[in-house]
Formats: C-alpha cells, structure tokens, sequence
C-alpha cells in the first residue's frame, strides 16, 4: 500500500476541517467542565470509584468476548451458507441497534424473566442479565461487520483452496480468519467501548448498585449532584481508560493485507459434509435464538397497539430527518478521516484518527452536552440549536459504527485505484464521483445505514437536548413511558423497529441494484 | 492426454459446448474473444465448474466424481494465486501439505523449487511486497513441489510487461520439458502463443472452433474468423 | 435630519408596540408539557387573563430543569422554574437565583400547612408501593412488612441516583427507620428485583408482569381506573405513614418580568390552573378547583401519618444517605 501511497498526494483541507470539527466538539465539551473542576479543587477520590471502574472493566470485557465468541460460528455460516431466509434474517440482525435499552430490556425481559417462555434459562438480574443484552445489541453487529470483511475474500482463495485440498478447518485457517482477524480488534474495541459506556441496560438489569459503571457515575455527578468538578474527574477516568484501550486494541489490528479483489462472484468448495452443514445451522440457529425472540417478543407486545396520531407521525418525521442528517454528518466524517488514515504513513496521526473517530464513545455524551452548553449560552440560546446539537451528537456516536464499515473496503479500493487514477489525473470530486462512489456504493450504504440506525434509536442524545419541539421515536416512547402509557410505547417500539427493517431493505436493494454492471 | 466430450455449460445466457483433445507433453495456448468462455473451459478441466452433460477424461480417467484436489492438474489464475498474510515459503510449502507439516525432504522440495523460480532470497516475505512477476513465481514454484501432470494457466502474466513476461514463459518452457508437462494456456496474447505454444486452439461463443499447429495459426491461409481476431 | 430620527423612532416604538405583548418563560420537566400533560391547557387558560403568551421549556425533568439554571446563571432567560419538588427546594433556593413569590401562603392546599417564602407549591401526591391483585392477595401493610416481607415477591425500585421517586422512597426509610436504615435496606434488598433509572422503566416493568409491585404514587391508581377502567392495581396503605413529594413552583429573581411571574404564580392556586391537574398530571391539586375530584381520584389513599424532611435537611444529607445505601447494598 506504501508503495503506491507515496506519489499521491493528500490534499490536507477536509482533514484539517474533520479533525478540527471533532477536536473542537471535544475539548469544547470537556474544557469547561474541566477548568470548573480546577477551580474546585480535585474532589478526592473515594473508594467507590476503583470498585466503579473495576466494574466497568469487568462486564464490558465479559460482553466483547461473549459478543464475538457468538457471532463468529454465526458470521462463517452466513457467509458459507445461502439459503431462503439469508437476507431476512440478516436484515433482522440490524434492529438491535436501533431498539432503545428500556425497549430491548422489556424485550429480553419478556423471553429470559420471570413470565418469559425461557424463564430460568439464565438469570436476567445482575451480571448474566447484563451480559445477555449486551450480546443482543453487540452480537449481530459483529456478524454484520465479520460478513463484510468475509465477502471481500478473493474468490481465487477458495479455487486455491480447493486445488490444495484444504479441509474446511484449513479453510478457516488459512482464508477466513486472517480476514476475519484484520478488522477483529477494531470491533473488538467498538464493542468494549460500547459496553463500557452502557447505561441503562447496566442499571436495570445491574439488579443494585453493586453494578455501577462509570458511565452510571457521571450521569450521578451531572445530574442528582450537579458536581461537574466530580464529573469531570470521572469523565478524564474514562477517556484515559478508554484511549489507552483504543490504543492498545490499535496495535494488534493487522494492517489489511489482501489483494485486489476480482469482481467475481464467490463460489465456496468447501463445508459439504454433513457434519459442516449440522454445524453451520447449528451456529446460525443459536445466532438466532439469541436476537429473534425478544425482537419478536416487541413487535408481538406491541402490534395491535399502534396509537397513530400526530405525534407519532411526527416523531416519525423527525427520526428520519435527524437520522439522515446524523448519518450525513458521520459518513462525510468518517470518509475524510479513514481516507487519511488509510494513506497517512505517520503512525501518530493514524492513532490519533482512530481515537477521534470514537470521540463520542470515549468522551460520554452527558459530558459533552454539558459543556457544549456552558460553552454557548455566552453566545447564543442554546434551545433553538436544539436539532443542531443532536445532529452533531449522533453525528459523531454514529463515526465508530461507520468507520469498520467503509475503511476495509475504502483501503482495499485504494489499492486497487490509486495508480490509475493518479497517471489519469483523476481526483478530487471527479475520483470522488466516478470511482469511489460507484466502486465503494455497498460499504457506503452499510455504513450509511449503520449510522442512520444508531441516530434512530439514540436516546442519550436527544434526551439532553430534546424538548416538546423536538421528539423522536425513542424519546417518545419515553414520553409514552412516563404518561402511563406502556401500551402506545410498546406500538411505538414496534414502529420504531419496522421503520429500521425497512431502512435496512431499501439500502440493501440499493446497494445490489448495480451489482451486475 | 486431456479429452473433452461434448461437455455443456451453462454461463448466465450462454451455452457453451467443449470438445477438445490435448496430447501428452504438449502446450497449448487458447485464444479468443473476452467472453468467449475461455475460462470456463479451464474451470470445467479444474473442477471449479461441473458440466451439465458431457465427459471429461484425464489420462483416460473419468474426472466426474472428483474435487479439485484429487485431480491430477494444477491451476494459476491471473491474480490472487498466494495467501497475502503468509509468506513465500509458506505459500508454496502449502503445496505439498496443507497441514504445514513438512520432514526434512520436503522442506528441500520447497527450497528448491524457489530457486528453480529465482524466489531464494524472498522467502521470508509476503506476497504484498513483491511485483507482479515475482508473485506468479511463487504459483509456478508450487506448481513445481505439487508435481501434478497438467498445468492449465488463466492469463497468468497479462500484467507483465514484454520483457518480464517472455522470461516467466522461458522458465514454463524449461519446467515443461524437464517435468512432461501438458499445459493449457489462455492468454490474449498472441504473440505468447507464437513463442511458446506448439499447438493454438481458437474459441469464440462458447465454442472451440479451430485446433491448429503454432505455423498453420498465423499462416495467411488460416481462417477468416482467426484473421478478424488477430487484427481485432 | 429631525424628521427621519423622528420616523425611525416611530418606527422603532411601532415595532417595540406589537411586541408589547410580554412572553412569559417558563422551564419545566418534558412531561408536564407533551401532548398528554397539563401544559397546553393551562397556557391557553392563563393567556386569557393576560395579554402575555407562555412559552414552555421543557428540560428532561426537576432536575434537569435546576440543573439548566444553574449552568445559565444569570443569563438563564426564565422567569419561573415549575417542577422541582421539595427534596430540591433547599438546592434550588441556595443558588440564589430565586425571589419571593409573594403569593398567600394559605391558598396552598398542602397535607401540611404552607411556609415556604420562594417556592409554591401546585401539586402533590404520596410515594407509595403499588401491587398487583392479580398476584397479590395480601399486601405488605407497613414498610415494615415490606421490608421484612416474602422475599419471593419482589418489588422494583428506582435508582436514587438518577430518580425523584428513587431519592424519595429513600428518604422515607430514612424518615422511618432513622439510624437504623441500612439495617433495613439490608433486609429489604432480597425482595428488591432491580434498581431502574427512572420512574418510567420501574412502571414498565410492573405492567408488563415482570414484578409484582413497584415503587410510584397514591395516585397511580386513578391512572388505571380513568384511562384502562381497571382497579387491578392498587396502592398499599402503610401504617407508619407515607413520605410526600409536592412540586413547587418558583420565579427568578431577576427577571424582568417578575410582576407577571407573580401573577402566574397566583394564578397557579387558582381552579383556571389546578382543574387541569388531575387527570392530565396524574398528581393531587395543591390549590383550588372549581368542582370535587372524580371518585378515582378521592378514593386515592390518605395517609395517616405524612414524612417530609425539610428541604435544609435533605440538602444537607442527600448525598450521605446515598452512599450509605450505596455502601449497605454493595457489601
């Protein structure tokens, strides 16, 4: 990749401008609650914060080894397998991320507690019950990503495969894991965050204060306390925590070595035999088992309970129109970002787009909506940036889910494009419109739709900027929630889940409308 | 000796239909349009692509019930023929034992195929960091530790410059002679064909429409449809 | 040169008349003001008294709400905060940014008479544990039961780190059981399913039968008879007593419009604005209404005896009787 990276030149505005954006989002979200904290005085620092931290470490490890031991076997059936419900299936795989905690807990609840058809199965209260939906959220996303990184396998390997007589494990061992395992610490690391920056769920199946993590804390010290010295404290606990992780997880990520890829189509010689094909519906089968019942288990609870009025209709309409926007934000920044890293031969700068690019799962929001608003209301009122700063929000929460999606595909593009187009003199917006967009459309539209879901069903965000303007499907359901209202939240839900399903349908016709071109 | 009976396939729109003997020991270059169906063929030899109807025969064996690795040919593609995250010796020692457990004498096997192929002093590297030629050595110098008795090559060093690629079929030439390899060439090059094949077999829409000698395919009496193609 | 400065003033007071009309600010929690709650009604009532227009806020909740002012200061563009109850009160007032409300202390329909000078209050209800019949025959009938209770009935409660009603239940063991609360918490956290973030998880659960009773208001029943027309779920009288939460109302000190956030403030106590609290907040009107409350509403249970620190108090011990329940259930 060096090779051909050296005579193209990096045109330096966009990632001025992209750094500079979430640098600024940054330290403008951190810097003032920090300088209060050091007018303050550092608060001392109790016991309960090694146990908190020790906590958080403790699950969020748990939940990434289970989420991929998971989705792995799953992730190699998908990918070795074709089959009627295939795609069904691996749209339903999405809607996890879009489901609120309260709503995928009552979910799990309403299979794993203590009316649930599994119920005993596992013990929904304490660190099992954390764990499973941890791996409800992260499990599927892991198999999406995984798969991707598998249908970019060249299709040779498998010819070579089976001219060498590779048996199946060797076709493991030799052409899928070491494509599976270029991008594994990445979405290792994506899950860990995740799971350590996991709040609801932590509480409500935490069973008690005995699980708290740092995310818990911080929203105690914003909120009930209002002791932004002590946030600030735990919020540097947490980015040091977390960047350090980053890093570490940085240098274990393989750096891609794959050839360009034929535009074939991929045939698979290998896992005919019977006990491969047990296996592989076996995977799939308990993939599934895990995800589909509480998903089921919403849309049952809630289908005949659609209340369609004006304001879902028009939590309808701000969903859709933050979630685009959010998705535009976080595309365009993490096209810049991963561009740059994927040429960038300075080792630093490579690390230091990695941690910006999960800006918003190190830094916990709360965090930056606080000093965001302190930073603003000396200049302007804050309310009517209301859209803009949820916008910004799931812009930037929504960059670490793109970022896995197009930054194989893009480097693998590169390597494939660079020469060409730089003895055609083709770049900027023309290289923009005729290669990258057209090559790159199926990573572009994952990585759209991923972060399109994650602003769907964000909650965080638009529950520290939202008001009675400004109400999407989750903080209606919310709303519903806090009325009495468990049946319109529970039809809410199920809105909120279809709208995702069909979100993943319309981005996937997309995506393979051209294939064949 | 390779023989082809009346072999069918299906590719998307078109039928294609292979009838084609080759003899023991020799090479024979395939030439024809994009599309034609000339990989396909090699496919249906390999046993990528199973045939709808018809025979393919080996050494007088029915190649029916057999997986790609029990036939008694190898294949290099046009790209992609190494693993890009082991190195050279590794991906040539796969050759001999997929399970990477090699005794003494097979390790020697390796190491002197990769310096029948001029890749010694490559060994410890990835594919990543070689060209384009050298690449191809490595699916030669496995070619060399299989020992399998057919070679069929998918334009294999049209990414080569003229200089480059005249080498790499010099070094196929010599390992032909030396093993009694048959080979089965496609190129677009016609030129390749001229130096290197004795025989040229011509296919156009799924067909094999002329099997001819190296001189009798670029004689002025060859035919029309050769013409149109050379001059194309 | 006199006679443009003359028009362009007139132009200037014209522009400065058509906004003559004063637009009152007011924070408050989300719910009071979505499309369920009182807020909508209560703005088109008192705008017919006036010649203003209410503009609402809406932050997440109280706490949320206190939290907006103090981040603001003295740029904050409210002129009255609606929504804190009295465990915030003392917080609130400390910042300073409180007035007086003037308001007749007497008008305040409170279990317990009136005092406070800055914050008023609009309306009330007791925490109490509410069951399932369907699963309960026999209620706990003391906190003390509660406590010492069956611990294969469980019951879910809300986190009083992040939750009003959390920090409430809270206090009402501390008002109970005095020093010997973490004794207590202790027996009691067998019988606890989970702690949730918020009220609305807590009653999510509930519903959905997942646990059998949950920590809410007196009032929740009347939610159930008037909206589902079903009595399945009732709340446990307790013999020691209930803790209260009143939500209060207070205006900012230096706001410019302080003549008309009085008047709001009055006009809070009034039936214009407490008809609308019932059924649309689900709480009990601190104030006047034109007409007796529906029966679901006065059947709502009176407790004998009402617990409420004084906001000094749990300003002052909050955040130690939280990590004293804090280090009791993680032991």
């Amino acid at each position: 990749m060096a090779q051909y990276a050296r005579k193209i030149k990096i045109p330096k505005l966009p990632i001025v401008i992209a750094l500079g954006f979430i640098l600024v989002a940054v330290t403008s979200g951190f810097l003032p609650l920090f300088w209060l904290s050091l007018r303050a005085g550092f608060g001392g620092l109790d016991a309960y914060l090694p146990r908190v931290i020790s906590f958080t470490l403790k699950q969020a490890f748990l939940s990434t080894v289970l989420s991929l031991l998971f989705a792995l076997p799953v992730a190699l059936a998908f990918a070795r397998r074709q089959f009627p419900a295939r795609n069904m299936l691996l749209k339903l795989f999405s809607i996890p991320l879009a489901l609120p905690a309260i709503v995928a807990v009552l979910g799990i609840i309403g299979i794993y507690g203590n009316n649930g058809f599994l119920h005993g199965l596992i013990s929904v209260y304490g660190l099992p019950g954390i764990l499973l939906a941890h791996v409800f959220f992260n499990m599927p996303m892991a198999v999406r990503l995984m798969l991707t990184q598998l249908e970019a396998v060249p299709p040779e390997s498998f010819r070579l495969g089976a001219q060498l007589g590779f048996t199946d494990s060797q076709v493991f061992r030799f052409i899928e894991w070491p494509q599976i395992a270029s991008s594994l610490s990445g979405i290792a690391s994506l899950i860990f965050l995740l799971c350590a920056a996991s709040f609801a769920v932590v509480l409500i199946l935490g069973g008690g204060p005995q699980a708290t993590t740092l995310e818990v804390a911080i929203y105690q010290s914003l909120r009930m306390d209002f002791d932004p010295a002590r946030a600030a404290l735990l919020a540097l606990a947490q980015f040091s925590i977390c960047t350090l992780l980053v890093l570490i997880a940085g240098r274990f990520a393989q750096s891609i070595a794959v050839f360009p890829r034929a535009l074939g189509e991929i045939r698979r010689y290998h896992g005919k035999s019977l006990a491969a094909r047990v296996a592989d519906a076996l995977a799939i089968f308990i993939g599934c088992m895990l995800i589909l019942p509480p998903i089921l288990q919403v849309i049952l609870t809630g289908i005949t309970k659609i209340q369609l009025d004006h304001s879902l209709l028009r939590a309808i309409i701000t969903s859709l129109t933050i979630g685009f926007a959010s998705a535009s934000l976080g595309l365009i920044l993490g096209w810049v970002l991963a561009q740059y890293t994927a040429r960038s031969r300075s080792a630093v700068l490579r690390s230091a787009i990695r941690v910006a690019s999960l800006a918003a799962l190190i830094m916990p929001p709360a965090v930056l909506a606080t000093g965001w608003f302190i930073t603003l209301t000396n200049f302007t009122d804050v309310s009517r940036l209301a859209a803009v700063m949820v916008i910004m929000l799931n812009g930037l929460m929504a960059l670490p889910f793109i970022w896995p999606a197009i930054y194989p595909a893009l480097v693998e593009s590169m390597q494939r494009h660079d020469r060409l187009c730089g003895s055609l003199g083709l770049k900027g917006w023309d290289r923009l419109r005729l290669v990258d967009l057209p090559v790159l459309r199926k990573p572009i539209g994952l990585a759209f739709l991923m972060g399109m879901i994650v602003s769907l069903g964000d909650l965080s965000a638009i529950t520290l900027f939202g008001s009675e303007h400004l109400v999407t499907l989750p903080a209606l359901i919310m709303r519903q929630m806090g009325h009495y209202r468990m049946d319109a939240a529970a039809g809410t839900a199920v809105v909120l889940s279809v709208f995702c399903f069909v979100l993943i349908s319309l981005a996937q016709s997309w995506s393979n409308s051209r294939d064949h071109a | 000796m390779i023989t082809l009976e009346g072999v069918t396939f299906r590719y998307e729109t078109m039928l294609m239909n292979f009838n084609l003997e080759v003899a023991d020991g020799e090479l024979m270059a395939v030439i024809g349009p994009s599309g034609a169906g000339k990989s396909t063929l090699l496919s249906l030899i390999a046993g990528f692509d199973e045939p709808v109807s018809g025979q393919i025969k080996i050494a007088g064996v029915d190649m029916a019930d057999c997986a790609p690795d029990q036939r008694p040919v190898d294949m290099i593609f046009q790209d992609n023929n190494s693993f890009a995250h082991l190195d050279v010796w590794t991906n040539v020692a796969l050759g001999i034992s997929p399970k990477l457990k090699l005794d003494a004498k097979q390790s020697a096997t390796v190491d002197n195929a990769l310096a029948v192929v001029g890749l010694t002093s490559f060994k410890n590297r990835r594919p990543t960091e070689l060209s384009g030629g050298e690449r191809q050595r490595i699916a030669i110098a496995r070619t060399l530790v299989r020992d399998k008795p057919v070679l069929l090559l998918d334009e294999p060093f049209t990414a080569l410059g003229p200089a480059l690629r005249r080498e790499m079929l010099d070094l196929l030439l010599r390992i032909q002679r030396e093993k009694k390899l048959t080979i089965l060439m496609v190129t677009h090059q016609p030129e390749d064909a001229r130096h290197a094949a004795s025989k040229i077999g011509f296919v156009e829409s799924g067909q094999i429409l002329y099997v001819m000698d190296n001189k009798a395919f670029f004689a002025p009496t060859a035919p029309a449809e050769i013409h149109a193609y050379l001059k194309g | 040169m006199s006679r443009l400065f003359a028009c362009l003033l007139a132009i200037l007071s014209f522009a400065s008349l058509a906004q003559a009309k004063e637009t009152l600010t007011i924070y408050t929690y989300e719910s009071f003001v979505s499309e369920w709650g009182p807020g909508t009604k209560i703005k088109e009532s008192f705008e017919k008294t006036c010649d203003c227009t209410i503009e609402w806020v809406s932050l997440g909740d109280g706490v949320a709400a206190l939290n907006r002012i103090k981040l603001e200061g003295a740029n904050t563009k409210a002129d009255i905060v609606l929504g804190l109850d009295t465990s915030l009160a003392a917080e609130a007032a400390a910042t300073g940014f409180f007035g007086k409300h003037g308001v007749d202390l007497s008008l305040a329909k409170t279990p317990m008479p009136w005092t406070d000078e800055i914050f008023m209050p609009f309306d009330y209800a007791h925490f109490a544990v509410i069951y399932d019949t369907e699963k309960i025959k026999v209620p706990p009938r003391s906190l003390d039961e509660l406590v010492n209770g069956d611990a294969s009935q469980k019951i879910v409660l809300e986190d009083p780190r992040s939750s009003t009603p959390g920090l409430g239940f809270l206090l009402w063991m501390k008002a109970v059981y005095k020093d010997k609360a973490a004794d207590a918490w202790k027996k009691l956290q067998p019988r606890i399913l989970t702690f949730t973030p918020g009220w609305s998880e807590a009653y999510g659960l509930f519903t959905k039968g997942e646990v059998p009773m949950v920590l809410s208001y007196t009032t929740s029943p009347a939610y159930h008879v008037v909206a589902e027309n079903t009595s399945r779920y009732q709340a446990a009288p307790f013999n020691e007593g209930h803790y209260l939460q009143i939500e209060v109302a207070g205006l900012i000190e230096k706001s410019p419009r302080k003549l008309l956030a009085q008047k709001f403030l009055s006009f809070m106590m009034t039936p214009a604005f407490q008809d609308f609290i019932p059924s649309n907040n689900w709480m009990l009107p601190a104030g006047t209404t034109a007409t007796p409350l529906a029966s679901a509403f006065s059947d709502v249970i009176k407790p004998a005896k009402t617990f409420l620190f004084s906001p000094e108090d749990v300003y002052k011990n909050r955040r130690a009787w939280i990590d004293e329940w804090l280090n009791t259930l993680v032991k």
